[in-house]
Parts: structure tokens; C-alpha cells; sequence
């Protein structure tokens, strides 16, 4: 599936909750599926600043030079929310996530955690999934 | 005097609202408190019958503003029992006259020094002392608490020597929600001739101010945390201390006379109050006073006391769940956390149940780490709380927990 298959599949799948409580239940199991980071990688450098609930964020490049993320985080809202990003931008090659606009959050009605008040650092998170893109997508140039 | 919640609610316009389809339950009044229609309408009418800027004018209108501005200093002097209008100065809230003292002390601080401080600090009344030391060399020592969230006072009464230039102490934690013994340890700093700056941020809505029983030299608060508009605050000084402090900002009206090569300055109070003030704050303010004053804040306490007390007594019944701050003198703020639950998650979901709490550290982060937490949910009272609010806060914490358990 492409970044946006895969934004649109997420759509669908929460268009179907008409109550909050559904959709956090389900964030909540999100969570649950979120391909855990190496416990090795828990430490201050994989931590994404400026959060109330700490993330922890890894990437690496896999043979088919696609961008593998993996992560965890201490809140389980947020590691739903991570889960998400991890489920859209996971297993595409730097380019793909660099050129893709993320508007599946504010679709799903979840929007209100990209505000920079809510301190849950997605904007940081977002961020620096890009910015590992970049940086695998600067390594690659530079080899050719 | 009959405390009529039914018509305090409705002089609070904000109240009537809805969040997600629920009705607004808003329990975050240690972060800001709601304005009355009494405040807002004052402001109103300022800008509509009495603006222009003061002092200076020698027209009708700069007389009016003037008058008014005058009458609010005068009004919250007497208030908090200052000796002098003079001794009062507005400012834009806590921090900036934490920071106003802070460094205008730079002329009494050397390397060597000491400043005492307690490890409930905000930390507006933490960050302007540690970087006065910083700047100065001089040494920050800092007053533990005890478990209960209780401040002990022979720790405090060892701490202070010689070298101490100035102890600075909140009146009320806004983590915790212990009243510290302001008067206790005011008077041991004097008896070693340290003067005393307390921070009232927490106190001005909750329990009666007096700066001369207290004795503090310099005593601080936020409008806003009041029922008084943003922006807007006021710094209490003994006038023999102002006098001796040099100016803080320079410019406007806190000048007498300007020649290019030299300034003189103008006299207490105006000296710290660089341009044109926020005359509408300070109107507001006033008027925010004036409210609680009407409704008593002898009565504000006791009814907050016993929404404290109950709202005590039903967390207490959840599992789990564990009180941060059980101090013997406390007012309506409580911390609290849950084991295995993240503070993020609990005040994502009460959010979406209509409830505004507040979860993280709560600009008092050496505070939070010394419980070894890395944030609290806290709840915290205002006049306008009701019995019922607090049960349904409760129902949503239950249900919110199912969720998350």
C-alpha cells in the first residue's frame, strides 16, 4: 500500500466510530500493535523532547531502502497516535514520506493533538520522522 | 452570610458553556480562574467612557483614567493591609515581580551570598534567583519538603546565616496546595535581618492576604489567578525597601526629570511603573478584589474547604490511586496520580468528558521530580465549584480509568 492508501484505509476505518469513547478505545488498542523499539534505543537520544509523555523514536533503513520506524511511549493515547504514524509512514522509502502530507490526523478527528498547547510532542514526533527521512535520504544521495 | 453558589455561577458568563457536547466542568483555577461579569464589565466601561492614558494629561478624560487608576491602587493596598498605596506597584503578574526584585537585589547580592528559596517553588519564584546566582556567584539553597508536602521550618531556621541577602517562599504551592507558615519563617528571617519576599499567587483567591501580619517585606500575585483579567498583577514592597531599590525598567513615567546626560527619577510608587500602565488591568483587578470581598473570602475558604474535604474523600475511594500534597493546611488544590495510569492519557480523556484538569509538572518541575513522578493530574478549586461538579468529575474519572486499565 502507498503512504496514501494507506492515510485513506485509516479514514475508513475510523469513520465508522461515532462516539469518542469508541475511538479512543480503539487508539488505545493501536497502541497495543506498535512495533516496539530495541529496548537499547530507550534512552535520552531517541527521546522526542518537548513531550508530557515521553516517546522514544528509532529508524533505520531496511535492504529495499525503505525507512523502518519503530518506537514506544510511556502514555498509551500516545502510542496509539504513533502507531498511526508508524502504520502510514513505515516501510516507504524517504522520498515517499517526505513528499507526503499528513492529513489523515486531522481527518480522523484527531487534529487537536497536532496543536502545539497539547504538549504531546506529535509535532516533534512528526518532525523527526521527517527528519530521519531526510537524513537516510541525504546518506543515499551521497553514495550514488 | 448565605453563600449563594446559584448566583455566583451565573455572574461567571464562562460557566454556562459546553465542551464536546458536555457541559464545562472547569477545575483548572490554579492555572487561571474565570472572570466574573463584574470584572469584565468594568473593563468594558473604561474603554468606553474613561480611556486615555494617565498621569500625564491635563485634560477630562486623563483625570478620569487617572482617578481610577489611583483608586484601584488604593483599594488593593487597603486590601491586603499595605501601609501606603505607594507600597503597592503594578506589574504584569508574579513573575514579572519576582523578576523586578530579583534583579533590582543584584546591587545587594555578591559571590559568596546565599538565597534561600523551598523546592515547592514555582518556577517563577525558582528561575529568577538560581539566574541572579548565576550571575552574581551567589550559592541557591534550597528547603526540602517532607512527604505530606509540608514545609519544616527548623530546616528553614538552619538554613538562614549571615550570607543569606534574601529568602524567598510562595505562600501557597501550586502543586501541593500547602499554606506555608509565611509569618512563622518571616519572623525568623527578620530575626537574622533577612528581609522576606512571598509568592501570593495561589493565596489572593483563597485566603485572606495580610502583608503587615505576615511582616514580609515584599509580597507578589497575579491578577488572573483572582477572578482579574491576564496581564495584570501587583508587587507589594515596604516603602523603605522600594525606596532603597534601584529602578527596574527605565522610561516614561517612572522618570522626573530627563536631561541627556543624566535622569532623575520619579517617586514610590511610579518609579517601577516603566510606561503606559495596563489602567484597564488595574481596573479590573480592583474589581476582581471588590468581588471576592463581597462574597467574603472568610466564606470563599470555608465553602472551598468543604469541596476540598469531599472531593478528598471520593478520590481517596478509587484504587490506586495516590494523593500528592496532604499537607494539614492546604487549600482546593489536589495533585494526585495513578498507579500505572499516564497523567497525558486521564487528562486527554476527562477533556473529552467536558473536564478541564491539568496533568504534567506544573511549572514546578524540581518540585514533581522529588517525588520521583514525571507529572500529576491536578485538580483545583475556585468559588464557583460545586459539589456536583466534583461527583461528575469523579464518575469521569472512573470512567476514563475503565478505559485505560
Amino acid at each position: 500500500m502507498t503512504i496514501q492508501e494507506q492515510q485513506k484505509a485509516i479514514i475508513e476505518e475510523f469513520s465508522i466510530f461515532d462516539d469518542w469513547m469508541d475511538k479512543y478505545a480503539y487508539l488505545i488498542e493501536l497502541g497495543k500493535e506498535l512495533p516496539m523499539i530495541d529496548e537499547k534505543y530507550k534512552t535520552n537520544q531517541y527521546l522526542i523532547t518537548g513531550c508530557q509523555s515521553r516517546v522514544w523514536l528509532f529508524a533505520e533503513l531496511d535492504d529495499e531502502g525503505k525507512v523502518v520506524f519503530t518506537a514506544d511511549s510511556d502514555a498509551v493515547i500516545t502510542k496509539g497516535i504513533v502507531s498511526l504514524l508508524i502504520k502510514v509512514l513505515s516501510g516507504h522509502a524517504p522520498k515517499e514520506i517526505l513528499d507526503t502530507d499528513l492529513e489523515f490526523l486531522e481527518k480522523i478527528g484527531l487534529k487537536e493533538h497536532l496543536s502545539p498547547t497539547r504538549a504531546n510532542g506529535l509535532v516533534s514526533m512528526v518532525k523527526q520522522m521527517q527528519f530521519y527521512a531526510r537524513a537516510f535520504q541525504l546518506k543515499s544521495n551521497a553514495k550514488k | 452570610m448565605l453563600y449563594d453558589i446559584e448566583q455566583i455561577r451565573k455572574e461567571f458568563p464562562i460557566l454556562k458553556q459546553t465542551v464536546n457536547g458536555k457541559p464545562l466542568v472547569y477545575l483548572d483555577n490554579a492555572a487561571t480562574t474565570q472572570k466574573p461579569d463584574q470584572v469584565i464589565n468594568r473593563m468594558v466601561a473604561y474603554y468606553e467612557n474613561e480611556n486615555s492614558n494617565v498621569h500625564r494629561g491635563v485634560h477630562h478624560l486623563s483625570q478620569l483614567a487617572t482617578d481610577a487608576y489611583e483608586s484601584a491602587r488604593k483599594y488593593i493596598a487597603n486590601y491586603i493591609h499595605a501601609s501606603d498605596p505607594k507600597e503597592i506597584i503594578f506589574t504584569r503578574g508574579t513573575t514579572e515581580s519576582i523578576n523586578l526584585i530579583a534583579n533590582a537585589f543584584e546591587t545587594f547580592v555578591n559571590e559568596g551570598d546565599e538565597i534561600v528559596i523551598s523546592s515547592m517553588e514555582h518556577h517563577s519564584n525558582l528561575v529568577p534567583w538560581q539566574q541572579l546566582c548565576v550571575r552574581t556567584g551567589a550559592g541557591l539553597i534550597v528547603i526540602p519538603v517532607n512527604e505530606e508536602g509540608e514545609l519544616d521550618t527548623d530546616q528553614f531556621k538552619s538554613a538562614l546565616n549571615e550570607r543569606t541577602r534574601i529568602v524567598a517562599l510562595t505562600h501557597i504551592s501550586n502543586v501541593l496546595g500547602t499554606i506555608n507558615p509565611v509569618k512563622e519563617i518571616t519572623q525568623l528571617a527578620h530575626e537574622m535581618e533577612i528581609p522576606v519576599l512571598i509568592d501570593g499567587a495561589q493565596a489572593m483567591a483563597h485566603i485572606p492576604v495580610d502583608v503587615q501580619d505576615i511582616d514580609c517585606d515584599f509580597y507578589t500575585f497575579s491578577g488572573h489567578k483572582a477572578y482579574a483579567p491576564m496581564g495584570i498583577g501587583a508587587l507589594y514592597g515596604k516603602s523603605e525597601w522600594l525606596e532603597k531599590l534601584p529602578p527596574y525598567q527605565f522610561g516614561g513615567e517612572m522618570i522626573e526629570s530627563v536631561h541627556f546626560d543624566a535622569t532623575t527619577f520619579n517617586d514610590l510608587p511610579y518609579k517601577f511603573e516603566a510606561g503606559t500602565p495596563n489602567v484597564a488591568g488595574a481596573l479590573g483587578l480592583e474589581a476582581a478584589i471588590r468581588y471576592i470581598d463581597k462574597h467574603g473570602i472568610e466564606n470563599i475558604r470555608k465553602y472551598e474547604d468543604e469541596l476540598l474535604a469531599f472531593a478528598t474523600s471520593q478520590l481517596n475511594l478509587i484504587e490506586d490511586l495516590q494523593i500528592i500534597g496532604t499537607a494539614a493546611q492546604k487549600t482546593a488544590v489536589i495533585s494526585f496520580i495513578v498507579d500505572g495510569v499516564h497523567a497525558y492519557d486521564i487528562g486527554t480523556l476527562l477533556d473529552k468528558m467536558g473536564i478541564a484538569i491539568r496533568t504534567g509538572n506544573h511549572c514546578a518541575q524540581p518540585l514533581v521530580d522529588s517525588y520521583g513522578l514525571t507529572g500529576t493530574i491536578r485538580m483545583s478549586l475556585a468559588m464557583y465549584n460545586t459539589k456536583k461538579e466534583i461527583d461528575i468529575f469523579i464518575d469521569a474519572l472512573k470512567k476514563v480509568l475503565g478505559m485505560l486499565r
